[in-house]
C-alpha cells in the first residue's frame, strides 16, 4: 500500500478515543462555512480547491488544526493563489 | 470503458500527486458495480481551477470487508461501499 497523505485517514490505525461530544459552533466557524458557501455560488472558489487546499496543509498544521480552521487555512492559501488576496493581507489587516 | 450493475472491478493500485477521491485503503482492492451514479466533472482538475472536463462516471462499488481489511473480525458478508470514478477502475475477468 502506497504511503498516504494525512488526510486519507480510513482504517488509520489509533488507540485515541473518538470524541463524540455535540457542541455549538462558534460565530467565526458559521461565517467561515457561510464564506465557503457564497465564493462557491459566485464561482471564485470551488468545493474540490477548498479540499486540496486541506489536503496541502504541512502534516503537522493539519493535526493541530480543528476542522474549520483548516477551512480557514485553505480558504486563504487558495484565495491567495488566485490574486484574490494578496499574500499577508490578512495577517496585516488583523495587525491594525 | 464503462461498467454495469454486477460488474466485478479492482480499484487502480496506483498513487496520484495531487487532490483525488479513491482513498487508499481500497486501491488494488476488487468490488462489483453496485449502482452507477451519473457522470460529474472531475475534482482532480476543479481542484485546480480547470472545468474539469471531460465528465467522468461515478459508480457505488461494494467491497467485502474481509477484502479491504486484512483480519478483519466481524462476519463475512460484511461490505464496505465506495464512490469511485471510471477513471480508477479496471475490468475484472
Amino acid at each position: 500500500m502506497e504511503e498516504r497523505a494525512v488526510h486519507d485517514r480510513g482504517g488509520w490505525p489509533t488507540d485515541a478515543p473518538i470524541d463524540r461530544s455535540e457542541r455549538e459552533l462558534a460565530d467565526w466557524e458559521l461565517l467561515t462555512d457561510a464564506l465557503v458557501g457564497v465564493l462557491g455560488g459566485q464561482g471564485v472558489m470551488n468545493v474540490d480547491e477548498l479540499r486540496r487546499g486541506i489536503e496541502s496543509m504541512p502534516p503537522g498544521e493539519y493535526e493541530r488544526a480543528s476542522y474549520y480552521e483548516r477551512w480557514l487555512y485553505s480558504l486563504e492559501s487558495v484565495l491567495t493563489e488566485k490574486g484574490v488576496l494578496e499574500r499577508g493581507e490578512l495577517d496585516r489587516i488583523r495587525g491594525e | 470503458m464503462s461498467f454495469r450493475r454486477g460488474d466485478r472491478v479492482r480499484v487502480a493500485d496506483r498513487p496520484h500527486d495531487g487532490h483525488h477521491r479513491t482513498p487508499v485503503y481500497v486501491k488494488g482492492k476488487t468490488g462489483t458495480i453496485e449502482r452507477v451514479h451519473a457522470a460529474f466533472t472531475n475534482p482532480e482538475t476543479t481542484a485546480y481551477g480547470a472545468d474539469g472536463l471531460p465528465l467522468e462516471r461515478l459508480y457505488l462499488v461494494g467491497f467485502d470487508q474481509r477484502e479491504v481489511w486484512d483480519g478483519y473480525p466481524g462476519p463475512a458478508p460484511d461490505r464496505i461501499y465506495v464512490d469511485v470514478f471510471e477513471h480508477w477502475l479496471e475490468a475484472v475477468e
